[in-house]
């Protein structure tokens, strides 16, 4: 099976109209993603039996025509708990954990008659912009295996734009789906927090993750946001809002529209050619019949340094159950139990992971607590007060999903700090809680270069009727990369 | 613009706090990346947050409560098999006390 030549819709239709087997499917695509992996090492697990018993079993129920990923191979980010299937969120610390139950998400789309073909590689524990802090692999971006496919959901970005599946799950606290869909000229969207379910998500830091997908187009993007959305009662944070149809009002009229461009999103750090495939966009859809108005969001440059205070913060406090005790790692050769939780985070945690956890606890430590952790929840206040302001003039707002493109694999900043401003584009919209999707919006040195397109707080129906105006006329989804194994 | 550093003693505490322990090396290796960190997180001085309200969550959700009743109680052999070792239907762990201590 070419992913690049079809789409959700199509294979459907050739499942219901039984052109071909979820079994025959299966075996294409696993065959495919053998012969692609060596290129980029998107998985951590290729869960092939498991995936091969799921179709079959699908196959006998019979394809469900009114489902769109009736018998439809996917792939998992990592951190997403599947049922007796390894999950590792990207670390040591859980090199053997097989959860005892499937995450909501992974329920739904077990539901909708998804086949999960593989786990993909990540960050560890989603701390990361690169999906270099992986214990297991480094992941490449599809287009060009000597730069890095972004992150943290690096491998599921990755898996979908090298043709190994159509669609994928991620999860994204500071932009970890939408960067890695820049990265890799795909589509990748954060739903409003509270949209979709986090139950069964190993957290990183709660007020601020939200579990995300990544496809080759905008529809198929919709499609899956309808499977996966709504209230959990074992999330308390999903609303209890009405489910729309995303893929409603996806028919390329967005004339009247009015989109709001910051001058803060073009400003310093950005590179020339994001700016100006950006820019561009612009036009295109003022050519479409919106509006397109510069704006400021004056608290911008705060994101990042608030983010890694609130993000570290409840990193520092979730990251507390890895103990050692109940489940994944153990220390050997210890003196007593407090020995134990002791050697067993030392040695489970990569150096990412710690640094967080050392941020977050200071921040949390008495006497730093006003300095630090409230003073960024101040500062959140102002950057959420910023998008009222102008979401009450304007529908959406536009802008560049990463300040570069895709950067190379051994490129190591001289400090941390210098990879977190990576993430200040996509972190606004983690902290003030709105839906927002990376679309590819063309290519600067070779490489897709991401739009960011960020709506109210659950409008995701107008950030996808725009991002589907805007993919349809540009059909850059038509562009794909040369990988090596590919058929 | 101020910059706040952190002294070897304040990060061997706050390592102790979040239990992870770190070698001399490794210490001035985290402090100096701590360091960093600070200088980026400084900017948030400039900012007059007096009177501002804190937001730590953006949730419209409140108190969404349940019965109170016990689930799943069939998992625990699956849990327990989870778990690096148990004995017992129980979790087994260290002594808490060095058995050196004279304690078991």
């Amino acid at each position: 099976m070419n992913y690049f030549e079809t789409d959700l819709t199509k294979l459907h239709n050739q499942l219901v109209n039984k052109e071909i087997s979820s079994v025959e499917l299966t075996k294409e695509t696993i065959t495919n993603i053998k012969a692609t992996e060596p290129a980029v090492d998107a998985f951590i697990t290729i869960a092939e039996e498991e995936a091969l018993a799921q179709a079959k079993a699908i196959d006998q129920q019979g394809i469900d025509p009114n489902s769109l990923f009736s018998g439809i191979p996917v792939a998992i980010k990592d951190n997403i708990l599947t049922k007796n299937i390894l999950t590792t969120a990207g670390s040591k610390m859980l090199h053997n954990f097989k959860p005892i139950f499937d995450a909501t998400v992974v329920e739904k789309l077990n539901n909708a008659g998804a086949v999960m073909v593989g786990k993909a590689n990540m960050d560890e524990f989603a701390m990361g912009s690169t999906s270099k802090t992986s214990y297991y692999k480094m992941s490449k971006n599809a287009w060009d295996q000597t730069k890095v496919p972004g992150g943290s959901s690096g491998g599921s970005a990755t898996a979908v734009a090298a043709g190994e599946v159509i669609a994928s799950l991620g999860t994204d606290t500071g932009g970890s789906v939408r960067q890695p869909a820049a990265f890799n000229g795909i589509v990748g969207f954060k739903p409003t927090y509270g949209r979709v379910s986090r139950w069964g998500v190993i957290a990183f830091a709660s007020s601020l993750d939200q579990v995300g997908h990544l496809t080759r187009t905008v529809r198929d993007n919709a499609a899956m946001l309808n499977v996966l959305a709504g209230f959990d009662y074992r999330d308390q944070t999903t609303s209890t809002r009405e489910v729309p149809d995303f893929t409603a009002n996806l028919n390329g009229d967005i004339k009247g529209m009015k989109i709001a461009l910051p001058k803060e999103y073009l400003g310093q750090g950005v590179s020339a050619g994001v700016c100006e495939t950006v820019l561009a966009a612009a036009k295109q859809f003022e050519a479409l019949g919106a509006t397109v108005e510069e704006v400021s969001l004056p608290h911008s440059k705060y994101g990042v340094a608030a983010y890694y205070i609130i993000g570290s913060a409840e990193a520092s406090s979730n990251l507390q159950r890895f103990d050692g005790i109940r489940y994944g790692f153990r220390a050997q050769d210890v003196k007593n139990l407090n020995d134990l939780y002791i050697k067993t985070r030392s040695q489970g945690f990569g150096d990412e992971v710690k640094r967080r956890i050392m941020l977050g606890t200071f921040s949390l430590s008495a006497g730093s607590y006003d300095a630090f952790f409230k003073k960024a929840a101040q500062i959140r206040t102002l950057m959420i007060q910023d998008f009222d302001k102008v979401f009450n003039d304007y529908d959406l707002i536009i802008g560049p999903s990463a300040p570069s493109v895709a950067f190379g694999m051994d490129y190591k900043p001289e400090d941390p700090a210098e990879l977190y401003m990576y993430d200040v584009l996509t972190i606004p919209a983690n902290l003030a809680g709105l839906p927002a999707i990376s679309v590819n919006a063309g290519f600067s040195e070779g490489l897709p270069v991401g739009l960011h397109i960020i709506g109210k707080a659950f409008a995701e129906d107008t950030v996808y009727r725009a991002a589907y105006a805007f993919e349809q006329t540009t059909q850059l989804f038509k562009q794909v990369p040369n990988l090596g194994g590919q058929n | 613009m101020a910059e706040t550093e952190l002294t070897r003693e304040e990060v061997r505490h706050v390592a102790g706090l979040a239990m992870l322990e770190f070698s001399d090396q490794e210490l001035d290796y985290f402090k100096e990346q701590l360091d960093d960190i600070m200088n980026l997180i400084d900017v948030l001085n400039e900012v007059d947050t007096t009177d501002v309200p804190a937001t730590f969550t953006v949730t419209e959700n409140r108190n969404i409560l349940r019965a109170d009743e016990g689930i799943n109680a069939e998992q625990k052999d699956e849990l327990l098999a989870r778990a690096p070792e148990s004995e017992n239907g129980l979790i087994k762990v260290p002594a808490i006390i060095n058995e050196s201590a004279g304690a078991k």
